[in-house]
């Protein structure tokens, strides 16, 4: 079924008897080429690449909950390719482009907004920062524009410019970044998946991975043995329990970063904004809540929700930032589980075990990098080659020392990038 | 309409107050609801996705409807529900959402267009063309969407944010909460007894049953004056306790002075308190729920507990003609309680046909109201019995379709609730916050004589106690209901009344596979309104329970997350607007470097002067150029106490630094300073900075101003986690020293001028220390230099630095010299190719400085390991160079990129980057520190320097980081 | 969530400071060899269950402590002085 505003237009005439299903419910067979393990935004974006651009479609993605509930259905919705390093830079600028056609790609509107992305700056120092990674993004194909302080009033006009504690030195301004409507990621590529015919199969948890002889050959999983051929590991949040069923350690560490909405406001924000000297981000949703989050809580965590200290402190730095959403009330908070690596940037490999691949270490920019996810995934999968934008994401890198992407050149303690 | 001899409002003190411009007149004691429906007002406000009509249709903050803007100008609230806001003399509240008017609303037209505007229908449209989305269609959904609307203005009001503790936290002081207070005051227990609401007593203000022969209100009084005369209890009123958190913290939100006009008193408008608790009883009591039916969003279509509770506490009646429609006996009281008021009850329809009579009214059992009609208001309903429909007239129904346990709280830390066929609800589960019990309705004890004697048991389970407390005779009727969540038939029949979801937008969903509860709600957006679904959240479940086969229980609910109620973000971020939002340090030379003209920027939490002006200078770079020269040719002051400074101490002390530096501390010579680099234990640069010895086992350690704090955890941890053997101690003196450069030619004569006995170039070589004395002050001295000029730091306790700062400054004016700030200070770095965190990014490793040297080889230390990994020594690895324009355009800037000169300014041939650059007013150019691929091997090099965000591109030239006396003569005087 | 530090009693978390895994406190020798020190410095077992893990209390007494926690619910079990386990 091809979705158009025809489309609703003859059922809004015929009493909306005509929908169906936007995916089924398949049994799982007995054996695929390729398995993903893990139905978020990454698993079901590759299965959709791996057929439509490989004509791959005998594929079962496997998840032990609903199809996109992880990170892909509960984050800040930031769509952005503004990264300062290679390796990042331009795998994110892959993502972007993919996101700018990704509409008409799925037939779905997953209302990817280019909105303009603003990263606020607050020093000397930060403002050649944001240079650097500006003319990175410029060198890339990218579009980067550096603001100064009355550049960011001209579209900011409600930023506290004289009160603040830390005085506004100017902005970052990517244009072409923005925001999507996260669910909507997930159910456009499942229904881009299940129409090429990959069997989702939901509340299916993978229990166990069968290895022999350093090949894999399948996975047990609550709903039974599935054998296949390739086995790929895409259940960021629970990475490292996965890759500790094929007997691997990962260099992952489990973080809760949370985000909170405000009760439906007018418009008065229209861009996406970050705060400079403390971690704050926001944008405003078509509905109308301001979206909003900061760090991660910070202490090792699998429970999808966070603590007081961490809500108060993003919170106080949008008071400082922007004292005009004093009056907008918090209508919910919410969790999400990172899986934070040691540079924080992801890994995308095969391992050392023949036909298993891994995918994790999304930090907290797994939403952004959805369609280039599972399209350097799916690519890995088909060809068994790296995609030339997604070659640095090696796993060894920690070990070997080459190609480490810091990019908050925090350095090895998982929890600060 | 006001009941005469009904209600706890004082109507000898009658308030004005405004709504959508009009004036109307209430009492002391009502809300702003149950004023504007003693005046009869009925359209409150417009729903969210198509504008339809709405009016108030609850008693308390799960209001869905009645949102309002309350006040003008910057203080202007939006979304206040108005059936929590305590009226007050001036209250000024609008309706929102509405356009030109609530009454009449163009965006009203949205609701003729329903049948295109399903669930989800904007996933499957908009698509064509790809760029009208961000220019056409968004725009428009974006302008349609929201509620009220922000002032725009920073907020002008003052709120607060506190601690709290106590031994034992009572959420909610209706019947169990009162009772588990006076249970628990009476064991001495130090408690909190936190209530939403503007006055205790929960619904035993809203019902007319009597408690211990007495009226509940009354019951209620002589409980609270109890409770107030016990020194352990602390009543909180007006205080919602809005989150469950881990061992035992809770959030909660006290509404201190919205009830009041005041708003520039002393008292905040709200607090935002964090309550450490040893147990807590949760006695939040239970809502409502309605029954979906055809227009069943009408105004005048209320909850039959919200109508007792105007009836029975503020004294209205919400309409003339009432009528009543539910599953259950208890709702029965809403007529009885109309009819002993004098009101008229035109019908009482329950859907269950064995359903007992009330005396006095038409019953009609067995019966379902399937339609509501009427535009802005309610009219008539349409009642289908026995197979005959039948039309009463009546401008207010209220329905009820049973009670659900308010769980939310014990749902907060990921705990489930579990589903109770008895009640057709979720009730909690037990133990889901650890050391919380709840008690009551809200654990599913639905009559009053159960939720007294609960209130007594919780305490005794959260405090492992046995309390003697008399627990009242009460109401004791049994909780008879029978499910109906909707009543089949044509038409929209709602649920979510605020996001306009409908019975027939939840099949739909079904329909199309999104039949997981998650998948429901996120694609027709049930219950995600600000209400989060309390009033419709459980028909809708049971609803999608029906559409997909499944039971309720393994359909399951979503997820119950914080806050309970919405709270202002203006609370949770409490003294953080303006400069409350980071600590602020000042060095003692602060007033004085104000005084002098110094704009004073922020280096992490501290303030330093940039420069300080001179009469006639027009631009900073005239100033920064005189002070370079003032290092340069005669002597410059500049305070340097941000560094930190770190005391070290004990027989292990050396052993200490050799662990944490990559070179030997060991070897260092008492009255000598030794510069060293630090690395975190991945082979990073962490820090560098200099240290002294003071002693065979005292050192004083340097850090940078920003990496301060992050290397005295360091130490820490090195101490206290690797070598707990080692006897060193140490503490950070950052604050107690203020510390001073002197830097220039002309450095050691200034000094000689203020110390008590001279120095000279043999008693204090370069990089020497020791106590000096100045004017009787002991202090002391470090021949160090960050401008590679013959420099001095001198360091005094802290408060002789002001008096200090002022006499060196004055001394160097003398000389022709003076203060200098942080421009001129990274003017003379740069030239002398000196690092600072431009260059150690985080991301740079020894070798990529030039400094591979420095690790020592005789010992190990942190980071060492790591750090010699192939891909940290790789030779084509960016390392620090120098560059110097050589194109046409002699600008260098920071952040600039480097490319082959015959190469595109393309990611792929990128060369590295410029780092830091100055301008030497010496050399007459700029100069610049960067990182190149290959580092040293290129020197010479010509590279294609590319600033495209600032428009500026030239070419460089590769050349040694030192560019300002690379010999290096001018530090040793 | 509040942490009983042994030497101050029950405070607030944001006194603390969080390092991660206290697999920190067993450094390996500096020629223990490539994957040893992958091991410490990088690998995590991560476990969806209870974790040994280091906090300093920075805004407090400065002591470092290994507490054990469960990482799932944040139930916290024992907490210790780090100088005493090493």
């Amino acid at each position: 079924m091809r979705f158009s505003g025809l489309k609703i237009l003859k059922e809004g005439l015929t009493g909306n008897k005509g929908w169906r299903p936007h995916w089924r419910d398949p049994q799982p067979k007995s054996e695929y080429d390729i398995i993903i393990i893990g139905g978020g935004g990454h698993g079901l974006a590759c299965a959709h690449y791996l057929a439509s651009q490989h004509g791959i479609t005998n594929v079962a993605v496997l998840e032990r909950g609903y199809i996109g509930g992880g990170n892909v259905g509960r984050n800040t919705t930031i769509v952005r390719a503004n990264y300062s390093l290679p390796g990042n830079s331009e795998f994110y600028s892959h993502s972007l482009k993919l996101w700018e056609g990704l509409e008409q790609d799925l037939n779905y509107n997953v209302m990817h907004s280019q909105r303009g992305i603003i990263n606020l700056f607050h020093s000397d120092g930060q403002r050649d920062d944001f240079a650097r990674r500006g003319n990175m993004m410029l060198s890339q194909g990218d579009d980067a524009e550096l603001l100064d302080t009355e550049g960011v009033r001209k579209k900011l006009p409600y930023l506290d410019f004289e009160q603040t504690r830390f005085p506004i030195f100017g902005g970052l301004f990517h244009a072409r970044g923005g925001t999507a409507r996260h669910d909507a990621v997930a159910w456009g590529f499942a229904r881009g998946a299940d129409s090429r015919g990959v069997d989702l199969i939901q509340k299916c948890e993978v229990t166990g991975i069968d290895i022999q002889n350093g090949v894999v050959t399948g996975v047990q999983t609550s709903r039974g043995p599935i054998r296949a051929k390739k086995v790929a590991m895409m259940g960021a949040g629970r990475s490292s329990q996965i890759a500790d069923m094929a007997g691997m350690r990962l260099p992952i560490e489990s973080h809760v970063l949370q985000a909170f909405v405000t009760e439906g406001l007018k418009p008065c924000i229209d861009h996406v904004i970050t705060y400079g000297m403390g971690h704050f981000y926001i944008s405003q949703s078509d509905k109308g809540g301001l979206v909003f989050g900061g760090d991660l809580d910070m202490y090792a965590s699998y429970a999808a929700r966070g603590n007081l200290p961490l809500v108060e402190h993003v919170v106080e730095a949008g008071m400082t930032l922007m004292p005009m959403i004093g009056k907008a009330k918090m209508l919910r908070s919410w969790g999400g589980i990172m899986d934070m690596s040691p540079d924080g940037s992801p890994i995308i490999d095969r391992t050392h075990i023949d036909g298993l691949f891994v995918s994790c270490g999304w930090c907290y920019g797994g939403f952004k990098a959805v369609p280039a996810g599972g399209h350097v995934m799916a690519h890995l999968l088909a060809t068994d080659q790296y995609h030339p934008n997604a070659t640095g994401f090696r796993l060894d890198r920690f070990r070997s020392g080459v190609g480490i992407i810091d990019e908050e050149a925090t350095g090895s303690q998982h929890n600060l990038h | 309409m006001r009941v005469q001899g009904k209600g706890l409002i004082d109507r000898s003190r009658p308030i004005g107050f405004r709504f959508d411009g009009h004036r109307y007149e209430g009492f002391v004691g009502d809300t702003l609801a149950s004023a504007l429906l003693a005046n009869d007002v009925k359209l409150v406000g417009r729903s969210f996705k198509y504008h339809r009509p709405r009016g108030i249709y609850s008693a308390g903050s799960e209001e869905p409807n009645a949102l309002v803007t309350v006040g003008r100008g910057a203080g202007a609230e939006p979304n206040i529900r108005a059936t929590v806001q305590e009226l007050y003399s001036g209250l000024e509240a609008r309706a929102q959402n509405a356009w030109p008017s609530v009454g009449f609303d163009l965006m009203a037209i949205n609701d003729l267009a329903a049948p295109f505007l399903g669930a989800g229908f904007y996933y499957k449209t908009f698509m064509w063309p790809k760029a009208f989305w961000e220019k056409l269609y968004e725009p428009v959904i974006r302008h349609a969407a929201g509620l009220g609307a922000l002032s725009g203005q920073a907020n002008p009001d003052k709120y607060d944010r506190g601690f709290l503790f106590c031994d034992l936290l009572i959420i909610g002081a209706g019947p169990t909460g009162l009772m588990a207070a006076l249970a628990a005051g009476r064991a001495g227990v130090d408690v909190i007894l936190a209530d939403e609401d503007c006055r205790m007593g929960g619904r035993l203000l809203a019902e007319t049953k009597e408690i211990d022969g007495k009226p509940g209100f009354v019951w209620v009084d002589e409980v609270l004056a109890e409770l107030d005369s016990l020194p352990n209890v602390r009543r909180m009123v007006r205080t919602t306790v809005t989150g469950a958190y881990d061992s035992g913290m809770f959030g909660a939100l006290e509404r201190v002075m919205h009830h009041t006009a005041q708003r520039d008193g002393g008292a905040p408008l709200e607090t935002f308190w964090r309550i450490a608790t040893k147990g807590a009883v949760l006695a939040a009591g239970a809502l409502e729920r309605s029954i979906a039916f055809r227009n069943n969003d009408r105004p005048g279509v209320m909850q039959a507990g919200a109508v007792r509770a105007y009836l029975n506490r503020w004294g209205v009646s919400p309409g003339k003609t009432m009528t009543v429609f539910a599953n259950n006996d208890g709702a029965h009281q809403t007529a009885r309680d109309l009819l002993d008021a004098g009101v008229h009850v035109a019908a009482v329809i329950d859907s269950r046909p064995d359903a007992p009579d009330i005396e006095g009214v038409q019953m009609i059992k067995g019966g379902l109201v399937k339609a509501a009609s009427g535009g802005k208001q309610l009219e008539a309903i349409s009642v289908i019995h026995n197979g005959t429909t039948e039309q009463i007239a009546t401008d207010c129904l209220a329905v009820s379709g049973g009670w659900n346990p308010t769980v939310h709280l014990t749902c907060h830390l990921n705990g489930r609730p579990q589903w109770s066929e008895d009640i057709a609800s979720f009730v909690p589960k037990m133990g889901a916050v650890p050391g919380m019990i709840a008690a009551g309705s809200c654990n599913g004890e639905m009559s009053t004589a159960q939720c007294l004697a609960d209130g007594v048991k919780a305490v005794e389970c959260a405090l492992g106690i046995t309390v003697k407390v008399d627990v009242p005779a009460a109401e004791d009727d049994p909780y008879r209901m029978r499910p109906l969540w909707a009543v089949p038939g044509k038409g929209r029949a709602w649920l979510d009344f605020q996001n306009d979801v409908s019975v027939k937008d939840i099949t739909q969903a079904a329909t199309e596979n999104f039949s997981s509860v998650e998948h429901m709600k996120r694609y027709t957006t049930q219950g995600m309104a600000t209400d989060q679904g309390k009033n419709s959240n459980m028909q809708a479940l049971a609803l999608l329970a029906d559409a997909t086969g499944r039971g309720i229980p393994e359909t399951g609910t979503t997820t119950f997350r914080p806050p309970y109620s919405p709270v202002a973000l203006a609370a949770l971020g409490a003294g953080a607007q303006g400069k409350g939002f980071a600590p602020e340090r000042k060095t003692t030379s602060h007033v004085f470097s104000e005084k002098m003209g110094a704009p004073m920027i922020a280096v992490g939490l501290w303030y330093r002067p940039s420069y300080f002006p001179k009469a006639g200078e027009k631009t900073w770079r005239e100033s920064c150029d005189r002070e370079v020269g003032y290092i340069r040719h005669s002597v410059g002051i500049c305070d340097v106490s941000t560094l930190g400074k770190i005391d070290i101490q004990g027989p292990d002390a050396a052993a200490l630094l050799d662990f944490v530096y990559t070179n030997m501390f060991s070897t260092l010579k008492v009255g000598r300073v030794r510069y060293g680099l630090m690395l975190r234990e991945d082979g990073f640069v962490m820090d560098d900075g200099t240290t002294a010895r003071l002693s065979d086992t005292h050192f004083v350690m340097t850090t940078t101003t920003a990496a301060a704090g992050d290397v005295m955890r360091h130490l820490e941890f090195v101490t206290q986690c690797l070598r707990p053997d080692w006897d060193v101690r140490f503490t950070s003196v950052t604050e107690q020293w203020a510390q001073f450069a002197v830097a220039g030619p002309e450095s050691r004569a200034l000094l000689n001028g203020i110390l008590d006995a001279p120095i000279d170039a043999e008693s204090v070589p370069f990089m020497a220390c020791g106590p000096v004395s100045i004017g009787g002050v002991k202090g002391r001295l470090f021949r160090i230099s960050f401008s590679g000029e013959h420099a001095y730091e001198i360091a005094v306790p802290s408060r002789f630095g002001e008096s200090l700062f002022e006499t060196l400054v004055a001394r160097a004016d003398a000389m022709e010299g003076g203060a200098y700030g942080m421009e001129a200070l990274n003017v003379a770095r740069v030239e002398k190719g000196f690092i600072t965190h431009s260059e150690i990014s985080g991301r740079v490793t020894a070798f990529d400085l030039g400094m591979e040297r420095m690790l020592s080889a005789k010992k190990d230390c942190i980071g060492k390991t790591l750090s010699w990994r192939a891909g940290l020594t790789d030779p084509d690895r960016e390392r620090m160079m120098g560059f110097k324009a050589v194109g046409a355009a002699k600008m260098l800037t920071a952040g600039a990129h480097l490319y082959p000169e015959d190469q595109d300014a393309h990611r792929v041939h990128d060369q590295g980057h410029i780092t830091s650059v100055a301008w030497s007013p010496d050399l007459e150019r700029y100069v610049a520190l960067g990182m190149v691929r290959g580092g040293s091997a290129r020197l010479g090099e010509r590279l294609r320097m590319v600033d495209g965000v600032r428009g500026i591109e030239t070419h460089v030239e590769v050349v040694d980081p030192v560019q300002f006396d690379p010999e290096g003569g001018r530090v040793r005087g | 969530m509040r942490i009983q530090c042994p030497i101050c009693g029950s405070r607030d978390r944001r006194e603390f400071y969080y390092k991660g895994d206290a697999l920190a406190l067993k450094r390996p020798a500096p020629d223990a060899g490539a994957e040893a020190w992958d091991d410490y410095v990088y690998l995590r077992d991560n476990p969806a269950g209870w974790h040994s893990e280091l906090w300093q209390h920075e805004a407090g007494c400065g002591a470092w402590l290994v507490v054990e926690r469960n990482i799932t619910s944040h139930e916290i079990r024992k907490v210790t002085l780090a100088e005493d386990a090493t």
